[in-house]
């Protein structure tokens, strides 16, 4: 139960990590309005990550096969808003690591050794796929997190309250059958 | 528009996640064994604070919705292939991002797949079009709409539930 708390001890937790959840759940809500109001177009990931994967599969597949993908055609690969947007966000997580001195090196997360092992090549690998099916799995939705659980949600469409409904569900019950009662933790 | 507004947009994102402890993903795996609330006592304020100042901003002008098509069945099996990798991977699609900036190596992997998995999709997509995401399609339909419900009420609402939840669960906690 200790675990309930919000400011527990953790190897993992830089000490200026601390917070309030709920300050930083406003800061982002106001960082919406931003989005809306200035960028008119809502925080999101996967569609910038989706059109970023386009020019890998140009690589792989050739440019023609990229090019023409129906997918990709109406949006295809530039260092435009969505784009640029995820390259901001790893550096500003890189800035607040720094800053904080929490930034280190991490092979295996612990949720993760304490219920696989810990092997680097598993949990490599586990990662990427996992990686993969989330990903088919928000563009078949329309969205991640962000652009359902945050920017769909606060606008309270039908679709982003079921696409974080059903994922917090799936997530629950999934967490129970992998990790057991006692959890990831 | 300046590259330098989506830049700077991501920056705060990706600061607040890593402040919030969001790109560790014991926390986000501590959300989903109801161990640890972090994750939704972040999302919560953000959708409401988020929804009443959209909200605002819509009534005055000043922006339009983007609101994502509710086709059922894609809907639901896509979030059903997202909830059961998050089990596996620990991070979402942003975190899992934000976490590779701060160091946790076995994100990158992640990152990697989530490029296959796009890939994957962009090819598959002419055959999930026509056969998943035309099933029942309703359209870009919103909750105020369908319930005749207005919006603030949903919203305040969900704050004030969300806020009585999080002080039950807290209860005789010293903060």
């Amino acid at each position: 139960m200790s675990l309930l708390t919000d400011r527990v001890a953790s190897k993992s937790k830089g000490r200026r990590l601390d917070l309030s959840p709920y300050l930083i759940g406003s800061a982002l809500g106001v960082l919406s309005w931003v989005a809306f109001a200035v960028a008119n177009d809502p925080l999101g990931v996967t569609t910038g990550l989706s059109r970023a994967a386009q020019p890998v599969a140009a690589l792989i597949f050739g440019e023609k096969a990229a090019a023409t993908n129906p997918y990709w055609a109406p949006m295809p690969f530039s260092w435009d808003y969505g784009v640029l947007f995820l390259v901001g966000l790893m550096a500003g997580a890189l800035v607040s690591a720094l800053a904080s001195g929490s930034f280190r090196f991490e092979l295996v997360p612990r949720f993760w050794r304490a219920r696989f092992g810990g092997s680097v090549v598993k949990r490599f690998a586990a990662a990427f796929c996992a990686g993969a099916v989330m990903m088919f799995g928000a563009r078949m939705a329309g969205g991640c997190t962000s652009g359902h659980g945050i920017s769909g949600t606060l606008q309270l469409a039908l679709s982003s309250w079921i696409f974080l409904i059903v994922v917090f569900a799936a997530g629950i019950i999934g967490s129970r059958l992998v990790y057991g009662r006692k959890g990831a933790s | 528009m300046s590259a330098l507004l989506p830049l700077i947009m991501g920056f705060v994102f990706g600061f607040l996640l890593h402040r919030a402890r969001v790109t560790d993903s014991n926390v986000i795996e501590g959300q989903f064994c109801l161990c640890d609330f972090t994750m939704m006592k972040v999302m919560l304020p953000a959708i409401v604070v988020g929804g009443l100042g959209v909200l605002a901003l819509i009534h005055f002008g000043q922006a339009s919705y983007h609101i994502k098509d509710a086709n059922l069945l894609g809907v639901v099996l896509g979030s059903l292939l997202f909830g059961g990798a998050l089990v596996f991977l620990g991070y979402c699609p942003g975190t899992v991002l934000a976490a590779t900036a701060t160091g946790s190596l076995h994100a990158l992997a992640g990152v990697a797949g989530m490029i296959a998995g796009a890939i994957l999709y962009a090819f598959s997509f002419s055959w999930i079009k026509s056969h998943i995401l035309n099933v029942w399609a309703l359209g870009k339909l919103r909750l105020p709409a369908m319930t005749g419900v207005p919006d603030v009420v949903w919203l305040v609402g969900l704050g004030i539930l969300g806020l009585g939840f999080f002080a039950w669960l807290d209860r005789g906690k010293a903060r």
